[in-house]
């Protein structure tokens, strides 16, 4: 449940762009190989935004979906998990290009 | 306020970003990694490991798996020629600690409390009461959990993922960004293979899979079969960073 934590960063994050203006909104970009769960983030969030800036803002997740480039033969490959083969040659060990990301993207303020 | 990381108390807030302030109904970018906090004070413990020439490993593993016997006999075999030093993390007790304390070498226990995994933070505060130019090995035992450690850089040379063969061979698959994001697994408790179904061909094919490049050894820490190996490894890279 490291979702916790990461909305706590989320939250100071926030609080930190908003300067103390009410948020009205978040965009977040959470990749499908980041390991978290947006469910839980979204979970997380209404307690962690509780008696700060961020109490009323809405929250928006962007996933970002996985991508893969073969170390053997450099093709791109949409992939789903770490362990998803070259859809062209069939090799592991994809160098992740896109779907770590963890970010707040942007925000709304009143 | 804390000299290493420059936080004030349980948080801190970098002030690298200063912003203009923001008009009624603006859009902001902000386009800010959630673990940039965390990653920046990792950073700087990389920093401090590096120039003080200690080389540091991340143990992480589900809990159970046998990573604080694995320590202890690493201690009491390497002692004498490396000068160690440990970590332990754990959500309540310091019973790790105690055993640890017990091979004579210094430990830091730290409780997470609620928490999953150990941050960067903790870490550099974990390490302030260790004579760092007296130590050439760092070992952190990481909260038993397959899953939340992964996203976590301490500082670390390397995460070392250790599985042992009580535990399902499709660990890998079910935990994949552990198992990437680790450049060394111990397959521990290799003494109980033979009362086993556990496939250690598969294990490591499915390993290998998520992690092309990960460095295996089997072994037991409660037998020492297989120790010498990982032992080497270690030794080739101590006072070499």
């Amino acid at each position: 449940m490291h979702e916790l934590s990461l909305t706590q960063n989320i939250v100071e994050i926030c609080e930190r762009a908003a300067a103390g203006r009410n948020v009205l909104s978040v965009t977040l970009e959470i990749g499908e190989l980041s390991g978290v769960m947006p469910d839980a983030v979204e979970f997380c969030f209404e307690a962690c935004a509780h008696g700060t800036v961020l109490e009323s803002a809405s929250l928006r997740i962007e996933q970002v979906g996985g991508l893969g480039r073969c170390n053997g033969c450099g093709a791109e490959t949409a992939v789903k998990s770490w362990f998803d083969p070259c859809r062209e040659c069939g090799g592991y060990g994809l160098e992740i290009v896109r779907g770590e990301e963890l970010r707040v993207k942007e925000l709304e303020v009143a | 306020m804390c000299t290493v990381c420059g936080c004030e108390t349980d948080h801190h807030y970098d002030h690298d970003h200063h912003r203009e302030e923001p008009r009624a109904g603006q859009r902001l970018t902000v386009e800010e990694d959630i673990l940039g906090r965390n990653n920046r004070i990792a950073a700087r413990n990389r920093a401090l490991f590096a120039g003080k020439g200690v080389f540091v490993l991340n143990l992480v593993s589900s809990p159970g798996s046998g990573k604080t016997t694995l320590l202890e006999r690493t201690l009491a075999d390497l002692a004498g020629r490396h000068r160690c030093a440990v970590v332990e993390g754990d959500q309540q007790t310091d019973n790790d600690a105690v055993r640890i304390a017990a091979t004579g070498v210094p430990v830091k226990q730290v409780n997470t409390g609620a928490g999953c995994h150990l941050d960067a933070h903790m870490i550099c505060h974990a390490v302030e009461g260790f004579d760092l130019d007296g130590l050439d090995l760092l070992f952190i035992e990481n909260v038993g959990n397959l899953v939340c450690p992964a996203a976590f850089d301490l500082g670390e040379a390397h995460k070392v993922v250790v599985l042992s063969v009580t535990e399902g061979e499709d660990k890998p698959l079910k935990y994949p960004q552990m198992f990437h994001n680790s450049d060394v697994m111990l397959l521990n408790k290799t003494d109980l293979l033979p009362h086993l179904d556990f496939d250690v061909a598969r294990c490591r094919e499915m390993a290998r899979r998520v992690n092309p490049g990960i460095t295996i050894f089997e072994l037991s820490a409660r037998t020492g079969e297989g120790m010498g190996a990982w032992y080497g490894w270690l030794a080739a890279r101590v006072g070499k960073r």
